[in-house]
């Protein structure tokens, strides 16, 4: 793993240096959660099961950080490596690809942590939200959703040929799951019809998985969940890794 | 010590068009070795295949006593210059070179490179603001980073105001004196000529000849040319019967003298001076690779 250390803290000065993607990843979601906050306040509901909007918000704007970071940011980022040469670059020396991969995905992680901490931070303050899990445990499953997300971004970048179409495909992927996977709306208030498609959107395990463990049920309530997020992850990093290109 | 690289039948081709058809040679410990021949003759493919970076169709490439597709026992002894790459945007200068510098074992020191290649005004620069010439200065210093014992430069000068070019050749000098082996590739036969310790002439994926700039010159065996303008009043001396000379021109007071040999040129000098002829603006000129190029290929580099 020579050089890992290096090329993730380079990783995330370069991110702390794009405003597009300090925007994305740090300000959108709380930005979105306050706007929401302004509309419908945090009062208790009856249909959210006794939680308010924004109580509910917070694990939901969590997993659209992460759709944001795995669908958007690490296609675009890597694809445009790719294609300005800079991977190439990389390839000539004695990098090894894991190694590579590996300091891009702690990049992104500790960029995504800090976006949900902004995000949480904006929600306690403002609104008193509510928070009845176990920290550390809401934190490893964070992490688990982040890499399984995650996968897919790379397995866009090893296929879309440019930037801009793994841009294209990143945003086709995150729209109806931003939407229809509980993130934004809760699903609580969904139609039975919308609820089976979301059946098929990754990011409703994940949304779904976060949700309870935010409000404090037990991760063993959430296997189904934890099997389609654990399958999502191997199944992208294979075909990512069997896919990958250099130039 | 064998040679540190060694091709043997190279041949490599994309879809149905061959890049290179046949390619051998070997690199002296020690030596600039440089690749000249025109654009898609077959260049950069050859060195991105001795560097590993690309898998030949067919033939063996020996590289510090590696197969050079075992990148794993390869790529930390050798620096590569690609001649298209790139950086991160936002990446400054230093921060590069000590990200490169911490993929290898051992590595050189990124203050003494940043200060040699001319870049500590542009240290804390980010890449997408240097310009052209001092992009090529960083990847330079990216190739060198890893001390290597060879080093290659894929279109070292391409794009560099002459002053630029020249202090690119100094320091290539310096890199080879200090014991490392550099391989090249130019499309500027002048720089092959005055850099070069060896030449592969490369045309249409094949080799045309391998050689020192000087050998490749005489082996033309083409005529040296002699120029010179009489002075006011003075008559065109007969240089006929000396045996190095062929012919001579004269037009108005400018002559031209054709022939042969290592002697030529003193020969006519001392001849002028015999005859008290006064004369000014001597000069000889020598073929040079571009005439070997013409005369091997029957035709005219281009750029």
């Amino acid at each position: 793993m020579r050089g890992f250390l290096r090329l993730a803290s380079t990783d995330i000065r370069l991110y702390l240096r794009e405003p597009i993607s300090i925007f994305f990843t740090i300000a959108f979601a709380p930005l979105i959660v306050v706007l929401n906050g302004v509309i419908f306040g945090n009062e208790p509901t009856a249909a959210f099961g006794g939680y308010g909007a924004m109580d509910l918000a917070m694990p939901a704007y969590t997993a659209i950080i992460l759709g944001i970071v795995g669908f958007m940011a690490i296609p675009v980022n890597i694809g445009t490596y790719r294609e300005s040469g800079v991977l190439r670059r990389f390839y000539s020396t004695p990098l090894r690809p894991a190694t590579f991969i590996a300091a891009d995905v702690v990049g992104n992680l500790l960029m995504m942590l800090v976006g949900v901490l902004v995000l949480v931070a904006v929600g306690l303050i403002f609104y008193s939200v509510a928070f009845e899990g176990n920290a550390v445990v809401v934190l490893a499953a964070i992490v688990f959703c982040a890499l399984s997300m995650f996968s897919i971004g790379y397995l866009i970048a090893a296929v879309a040929p440019t930037a801009r179409i793994a841009n294209i495909i990143g945003l086709v992927i995150l729209y109806p799951m931003m939407f229809l996977s509980g993130a934004t709306i809760p699903s609580e208030v969904m139609p039975e019809g919308v609820r089976s498609i979301a059946q098929f959107l990754p990011l409703t395990y994940a949304v779904s998985l976060l949700k309870g463990l935010w409000f404090g049920e037990p991760w063993s309530d959430y296997l189904a969940e934890t099997a389609v997020l654990l399958g999502v992850g191997v199944v992208c990093t294979a075909l990512a890794a069997r896919f990958f290109r250099w130039e | 010590m064998p040679d540190v690289i060694q091709v043997h039948n190279l041949r490599k081709q994309y879809g149905h068009v061959v890049a290179v058809a046949d390619v051998s040679f070997d690199v002296h410990e020690g030596e600039i070795f440089g690749m000249v021949g025109p654009n898609g003759a077959g260049k950069t493919t050859t060195i991105e295949c001795v560097e590993g970076l690309r898998r030949p169709d067919a033939g063996t490439i020996r590289l510090l006593g590696e197969d050079s597709a075992n990148r794993e026992r390869v790529s930390g002894r050798i620096g590569v210059q690609l001649q298209e790459s790139a950086l991160p945007r936002h990446l400054h200068v230093e921060e590069a070179l000590r990200l490169f510098a911490s993929f290898y074992e051992r590595s050189a020191d990124a203050d003494d490179l940043i200060e040699r290649l001319g870049l500590s005004d542009k240290r804390s620069a980010a890449f997408s603001k240097l310009s052209g010439g001092q992009k090529q200065r960083l990847f330079i210093a990216l190739a060198l980073v890893s001390k290597p014992e060879v080093v290659f430069f894929d279109e070292l000068t391409t794009g560099l105001d002459p002053q630029a070019r020249h202090s690119m050749w100094e320091l290539v000098r310096d890199v080879r004196d200090s014991g490392c082996t550099v391989v090249l590739t130019t499309h500027s036969m002048e720089e092959a000529e005055r850099l070069c310790d060896r030449v592969l002439i490369i045309d249409h994926g094949a080799v045309v000849a391998v050689d020192t700039p000087d050998a490749l010159v005489s082996s033309l065996g083409a005529e040296r040319r002699l120029v010179f303008t009489l002075a006011e009043g003075a008559a065109a001396p007969s240089l006929k019967g000396s045996q190095v000379v062929g012919r001579v021109e004269q037009i108005g007071s400018r002559v031209v003298v054709y022939g042969r040999g290592d002697r030529f040129a003193s020969t006519v000098v001392s001849a002028l001076e015999d005859a008290h002829v006064d004369f000014l603006d001597l000069r000889t000129e020598q073929p040079t690779l571009e005439d070997v190029f013409l005369a091997l290929t029957g035709r005219e580099m281009r750029d």
